[in-house]
Order: structure tokens, then C-alpha cells, then sequence
């Protein structure tokens, strides 16, 4: 069956306006170096409205200097989709959402080393009825592996203009500016026989979303092939839904073909690669190649049963050892700096609440957040480099068994790692988790990974805990190492437990490319670490500005008289009455009112514990989490009755609080922007919290019956 | 038609052709349009160190899958792999 409507050549654009590209191909074939080649640094990153898909947007410019507008879609392997990545790809392609035009045009870039599946995708996408122009990306690979493509073959089997390229060093790239430029890029003439037990379906389909849905034949014709196909029907935010009359008869046809036992989508998935390889034996010679390749020569070590842990575990000691050192530098500078800017404009300001405001509220503030930065960027900076080279697939692969075990896949193990170092970092990495539930589970469980801002309370607590320089350096790693565990567990448990209630779903996928090893791009991989910062400071800012002005404050009203010391300020702040409101609901874990006002302020981030209690406590330096003059008021600290506030068993139990309560506002605000509601960071802090509740108080309770 | 396995118990470094799939499910219409057909030929790679995933080969790049999901694979080994 050859298109039933056929369609003049037409203008692509209305007169008047460039055309815009749309750029699609599968994940790994090189389609972010392209773009990045294309575009430079004229590039916006946003994010669709209404879903965590980032949209990218770009502007190269054609052979007269015109600039020309492209979209960088999502990598899909196929336009039916299963994650919400590949449904803005899918809608964007079919015109179906409003906040983005349908392309006028299409790139689809293929990897020249792996046409046969590269080309399923190309296939979907000519049916769109769309000018595209192929890009034949890696062709220097191909050529080494042995494989020659014969462009002009497959350029006049397909009637497109057909590019080959090497994205990665600039080859191609004139040539495909040229071709963009032009004003008559023809259709494909490429005709294929749907099958015959769907054609009824899909002509009617057709006919259907003309009349029903308002589309265009060729694209209606393009749509209707997906949705037999499109099982799942993952739907997003802001993509129009089909009309009823179609979708009735889409479920018409279905029940019919479940009735009649019609294989339906694999006919035609299958009637798609019977011409995908007519085309490839036309077009691919290969040469018999020379041994394995080398990506298989190194997974034999990497992927190897004994020596494949020793290189997982080598690669996480190296990326945890750059975070605790290199990040410590710039985070110590920034603190430095940020104070520095707090005491100026203290200096430069007459004294009163606007100069506390604007000081201890927003500099304090976007302070807290900045200090976040150089541990952010140097975890994406190791990230980019892990899924550039190929390595992160890998990993995932070693730990899916693991994982498997919570219900998870292997794609939760980076972002949950990552999650030890910061939970932002790796709460933003969960967008390579294509299941949405998966996703969204590995997200409520990441902040019960020990972070590094967990690490100046618990360094306060073992010292206030085991005093004395006489203490052995095995019990201080014990307790810590206990944190740590803790709180891996309660990770995992907390995994499992919802992928068994909350977000039960299928057991995730693990249908996933092992992409050959390829040389990091240090280009792409610093220039995708910048946009991770520039979103996460973005994105989060505000918020965390808006919270931090809450918690100043809150901390600073009512004001207790003109010469208050900041100790007897916080006691009578709404920080302190509210310490003194929730000293009933944490008496039963041996905490006090001013441990109270500790657990509100640190709320802005864990580590601001240690300098609330040194507010509270009266000692003015604080700076050292472990520092001897807090130390000792700690020790000294009584409750009322003359009993020690801080004995072995509070300490214990306030560091085992922070391993679960969720304190960290920047956590907050991240995993609001990356479920796009309030719904999901308030369950966290209702579950975490209250676990930590539950937990500290059994502990505390225990350990007072047992006699500590 | 020889003799068919399951992809699941196909021997490491052995290749096999495609021969029956089920028709329904997510997994299922993932691989095939990864190029995992009735009719294609793949080797099955490696196993990962804890013995779940499979990588296997197939239409020259390498694909990862689950036992579980494997095990509804019909494979028919070749003659030459034994």
C-alpha cells in the first residue's frame, strides 16, 4: 500500500519565516556532540512545561548567515514511547503539544556503526510526511569496524539528502549547513507495505484523526501507525489527547485483534525491519573485520565477575576522594567569601533589620546555596564523563541484580551513590531512570544516603558522644560507618517498601545498549556540567532564598531588647518558642527545647546544626565542627532537674535523626522542581522525618530501659 | 525446525536464531524494536558478575535483557555452536 493521500511538495515554512529542525536520534549516536557542534553556545535549556523533559533549543545559521532554529529532542530509540523523554520526542514530532510548533523540518542522525537499528527510528520518523535529512555520524568508525556505507545508494534509495559526518571533529558539518539551507529539501521517496492485517486499521485510523482530530493526512497516517503500536500510551503534561472517536476505534481494533489473535505491533514493527534490511544489504559492504573490536576487549575486564567490582568500586573511591578534597578548597573559599560579603554590606549599611534582613537573611542564604556548587559540578563533571565514555551503562549492568532486589534496575545505582556525596547531584541524575515510578522512588529514597552534610553532626555528636584524645580511632569509624549503614538501609527498605505499596508497577525494565567505549568529549562533558549547575541555581534558588528569609526570620522575631546577646535572641525568636511548643514532641527522644531550635534552623541544611548550637550555647567560635569550646558547653549543658542533657544515648540518638529527617531545604526544592508539585517533597518530609521519629524514640526509649 | 531453547539457557558465547516470542507485553515490543526479531541472529556475550543480566549481540551492537525476560525467548541454537 503506497500513501493513500498523496501530497504535493510543499513549502516547509510559511514564506517568510526559516524553517525549524527538529533533531532526533537514538541515544549514543553522537546527536548532543552534533547539536552542541551546530549550535555552540547559542543554546537554551528549559524544560517543557509541566515535565522534567529538558528542551533544548538552539540557533546555527545557514549558508547566507540566516540563523536557523533547532530543537534538540530527547535520544529515542523508536516514536513509541515508554518514558516521558521519548513522549515529548514522540509529541513534539506528531505537532501534538502547543508550547512547541511542529517542526518543519527533521535531522535525524544515525551511528553509521549500527545502522540496521539506527534506521527503525529514520523509518518512523519519513512517515511523518517531513523534509528530513539524514546524518550518517561515526563514519570513521564504521570504516574501521569494516563497514562501508554507500551514501549515494542509500541517498537515492530514500530520495533525502543524506550527510555522512564526524560530529566529533567537525567532518560533515558544512555540508550538512548546506543542506539545511535549502529551500527545497525533498519528501522521502521511500514507500513500504504496511501489513495487511493492521492496512483497514491504520487507513481508518487515518481517516479518523483527519476528521476527529484535525491532522494533516500524512502526519495522521504517521500517527496512526504509532498508536497500534504505542502500548503503553505513556501520556505527558501538556501533550493534546486524542479525540474519542478515534480513540474508541484504536480500542475497537485492538479487542479485535487480541480476538482474532493478530500480532499486531510485531507485524509491524517486523514489515519495518524487512525493509530496514533490503535497504542494508543494498548499502552496508562489509569487510570481514580483524578480531573483536576493542569495546569487547575491555568489557572482558570491566564486565569481568572478579575484577569488574575492583574497577566499579576503583572508579566510585576515585569520584568520592575528588569530592572530599577538590570540593572541600572552593567550598571553604566560598563560606570565606560569602562572610566576607555578609561582614561588607554589615559595614557599609546603618544597623537594623533591613541590613539583618538583607545579611543574615538573603547573602546567608544564597550562601548556603552557592557552597553547594563546587560539589554539584564536580559530581556532574564525573557523571558526564561516566555516560560519555560509556562506563555508566556498565555500572548499571553490574549492580541491576543488586538492585533488582528492591525492585529497582540498575540505573538507580549512580543516582543513589551519587546521593552519599549530595542528594541534589543525584536526585538530578534520575533522569536517565526511564520509568516514572522508578524514578520517582529512587528520588524519595536518595536524601537517606549519608550526604557530606551530614558529616560536621555526626563529627559533633562522636565527639561530644566519646570524649577525650584517648579515644580509640575505631570506635569514632564504627560509629560512623553505623551512620552510614544506617542509612543505606533504610534507603533500600524504604525502596522496597514503596515499589511494593505506594508505586507498585511492573518490574522495571533492563532492555538497555551497552554503547561501545568511546573517548569523553571534555567540551560536551564541561559544557552539560554547566547546565546542570545553571539549572539546579536556577531552578532551586529561589526557593531556597525564599526559605532561608523564612528561617532569619524566624530566628530573629520577636527581637528580645537592644542588647540581647544572639544566645538570648534565638531563646526568645519564634525559633525558640517554637523549640520550646516541640519540646513535648521530642522529650521522648531525650531532646530538649534549644536541641528543637537546632532541628528548625538545620533545616536550612544539616550542617547549620553545629553553628545553631553554638548560638545557643553561647560560644562564639564555632567554626570547627569538632571545636573544643562547643565541645565542652555541650557537655556541660543540664536540663532543669541538673540532669547532663548531651549523654552518650542523646548523642547517639541525634546522630541517628539525621540519618533519617529529611533537613535540607535545597533537597527540598529540587525534588519539588523534579516531580513538578508539592505533593511528592512533603510526603518525603512527612515519611523520613516521621521515620526518624519512630526510630529515635525506640532507641532512646531502649537504651533508657536497658540503663544508659 | 531444529530443536528451540530458552534465550535465558543459551551457553555463554554461543549464537542462535530468533524463533518465537509472545506477542504482548512492554519487554517484549522494546526488544523488537531494538532489532530482536523472529528470524534474527544473536550470541549470547556475557553474563553480568552477579549471573542476571544477559548481554547478548545482536545486529552488530550489544543489548542487555533480564533472565526473566529471556526465558520467554524461543532461540534456536546454531549447528556449528553445538
Amino acid at each position: 500500500m503506497s500513501d493513500p493521500v498523496p501530497e504535493p511538495p510543499r513549502p516547509s515554512a510559511p514564506a517568510g519565516r526559516l524553517p525549524v529542525y527538529a533533531l532526533v536520534g537514538n541515544p549514543n549516536c553522537g546527536k548532543s556532540t552534533l547539536f552542541n557542534a551546530l549550535t555552540g553556545l547559542k543554546q537554551k535549556v528549559g524544560n517543557y512545561p509541566g515535565v522534567t523533559v529538558e528542551r533544548k533549543i538552539g540557533t546555527t545559521y545557514s549558508q547566507h548567515g540566516r540563523p536557523i532554529t533547532v530543537i534538540d529532542l530527547p535520544g529515542t530509540y523508536s516514536m513509541a514511547a515508554r518514558s516521558p523523554d521519548e513522549a515529548i520526542v514522540r509529541d513534539v514530532l506528531l505537532g501534538r503539544r502547543a508550547d512547541t510548533a511542529q517542526p518543519d523540518r527533521i535531522i535525524c542522525i544515525v551511528d553509521a556503526t549500527n545502522l540496521e537499528r539506527n534506521l527503525y527510528l529514520l523509518h518512523q520518523v519519513l512517515d511523518l510526511g517531513r523534509p528530513v535529512i539524514l546524518a550518517l555520524n561515526m563514519m570513521d568508525l564504521a570504516e574501521a569496524s569494516g563497514l562501508n556505507v554507500r551514501v549515494a545508494r542509500l541517498e537515492h534509495a530514500l530520495g533525502i539528502p543524506v550527510i555522512p559526518c564526524e560530529a566529533v571533529n567537525g567532518r560533515g558539518l558544512l555540508e550538512l549547513r548546506l543542506a539545511m539551507s535549502r529551500t527545497d529539501l525533498p519528501l522521502s521517496r521511500h514507500r513500504w507495505d504496511i501489513p495487511p492485517q493492521i492496512a483497514p486499521a491504520v487507513s481508518e485510523l487515518q481517516a479518523s484523526l483527519v476528521e476527529s482530530d484535525g491532522k494533516q493526512p500524512l502526519i495522521a497516517r504517521a500517527e496512526a501507525l504509532l498508536l497500534i503500536t504505542d502500548q503503553d500510551a505513556v501520556r505527558v503534561a501538556g501533550s493534546t489527547p486524542l479525540s474519542p472517536a478515534t480513540a474508541a476505534m484504536l480500542a475497537g481494533w485492538k479487542k479485535r485483534w487480541v480476538d482474532l489473535d493478530v500480532d499486531w505491533s510485531g507485524a509491524l514493527v517486523n514489515s519495518r525491519y524487512e525493509e530496514i534490511a533490503k535497504l542494508c544489504g543494498e548499502v552496508v559492504l562489509r569487510r570481514a573485520g580483524g578480531g573483536p573490536p576493542v569495546s569487547d576487549r575491555i568489557d572482558r575486564f570491566v564486565l569481568h565477575p572478579v575484577w569488574g567490582w575492583l574497577v566499579l568500586g576503583g572508579i566510585m573511591t576515585l569520584l568520592f576522594l575528588s569530592i572530599f578534597t577538590l570540593a572541600e578548597f572552593p567550598m571553604n573559599w566560598i563560606d570565606g567569601q560569602v562572610a566576607a560579603l555578609g561582614a561588607a554590606v554589615k559595614g557599609a549599611m546603618a544597623p537594623g533589620d533591613l541590613r539583618d534582613l538583607v545579611t543574615d537573611g538573603a547573602i546567608a542564604g544564597v550562601g548556603g546555596v552557592v557552597v553547594f556548587l563546587p560539589q554539584i559540578l564536580i559530581l556532574f563533571f564525573f557523571l558526564g564523563l561516566l555516560e560519555s565514555t560509556g562506563y555508566m551503562a556498565r555500572a548499571a549492568f553490574i549492580m541491576d541484580r543488586l538492585m533488582s532486589r528492591v525492585g529497582l534496575n540498575g540505573k538507580s545505582f549512580i543516582p543513589l551513590l551519587s546521593s552519599y556525596a549530595c542528594a541534589i547531584p543525584g536526585i538530578m541524575a534520575t533522569r536517565t531512570i526511564e520509568d516514572s515510578k522508578d524514578r520517582l522512588v529512587t528520588i524519595l529514597v536518595a536524601p537517606l544516603m549519608s550526604c557530606s552534610a551530614r558529616l560536621p553532626v555526626y563529627l559533633l555528636m562522636i565527639a561530644a558522644l566519646l570524649p577525650g584524645e584517648r579515644v580509640p580511632v575505631g570506635a569514632k569509624v564504627g560509629l560512623m560507618l553505623l551512620m552510614y549503614t544506617l542509612g543505606t538501609l533504610g534507603a533500600f527498605g524504604f525502596a522496597w517498601l514503596f515499589k511494593r505499596t505506594l508505586l507498585r508497577g511492573a518490574p522495571p525494565l533492563m532492555i538497555m545498549e551497552l554503547p561501545p567505549y568511546r573517548l569523553p568529549r571534555l567540551r560536551d562533558v564541561l559544557l552539560h556540567m554547566m547546565e546542570r549547575a545553571g539549572l539546579f541555581l536556577r531552578r532551586a534558588g529561589t526557593i531556597i532564598l525564599g526559605i532561608s528569609i523564612v528561617l532569619w526570620f524566624l530566628t530573629t522575631y520577636p527581637k528580645h531588647g537592644g542588647d540581647a546577646t544572639a544566645q538570648e535572641q534565638i531563646a526568645h525568636s519564634f525559633a525558640g518558642t517554637a523549640g520550646r511548643v516541640l519540646e513535648p514532641v521530642i522529650k521522648p527522644l531525650g531532646f530538649d527545647w534549644r536541641v528543637g531550635i537546632g532541628l528548625i534552623t538545620s533545616f536550612a541544611a544539616r550542617e547549620v546544626f553545629v553553628s545553631s548550637m553554638g548560638v545557643i550555647f553561647g560560644v562564639e567560635d564555632n567554626g570547627s565542627a569538632a571545636a573544643t569550646p562547643l565541645r565542652q558547653a555541650l557537655r556541660q549543658a543540664r536540663w532543669p532537674g541538673g540532669a547532663a542533657l548531651f549523654t552518650p544515648l542523646v548523642c547517639l540518638t541525634l546522630m541517628i535523626y539525621y540519618v533519617f529527617a529529611m533537613q535540607c531545604m535545597s533537597t527540598v526544592a529540587v525534588v519539588k522542581r523534579e516531580t513538578n508539585s508539592w505533593r511528592w517533597p512533603l510526603f518525603q518530609i512527612a515519611y523520613m522525618t516521621g521515620t526518624a521519629w519512630a526510630v529515635c524514640f525506640v532507641v532512646y526509649q531502649t537504651g533508657r530501659a536497658l540503663g544508659f | 525446525m531444529a530443536a528451540t531453547v530458552k534465550l535465558s539457557q543459551l551457553p555463554v558465547g554461543t549464537s542462535a536464531t530468533v524463533r518465537a516470542f509472545p506477542p504482548q507485553g512492554a519487554a517484549y515490543l522494546r526488544l523488537r524494536e531494538m532489532g530482536v526479531l523472529p528470524g534474527t541472529p544473536v550470541t549470547l556475550v556475557r553474563t553480568a558478575p552477579l549471573g542476571d543480566p544477559l548481554e547478548i549481540q545482536v545486529r552488530g551492537y550489544s543489548l542487555t535483557l533480564r533472565k526473566t525476560d529471556a526465558e520467554h525467548v524461543l532461540v534456536e541454537p546454531l549447528a556449528a555452536a553445538g
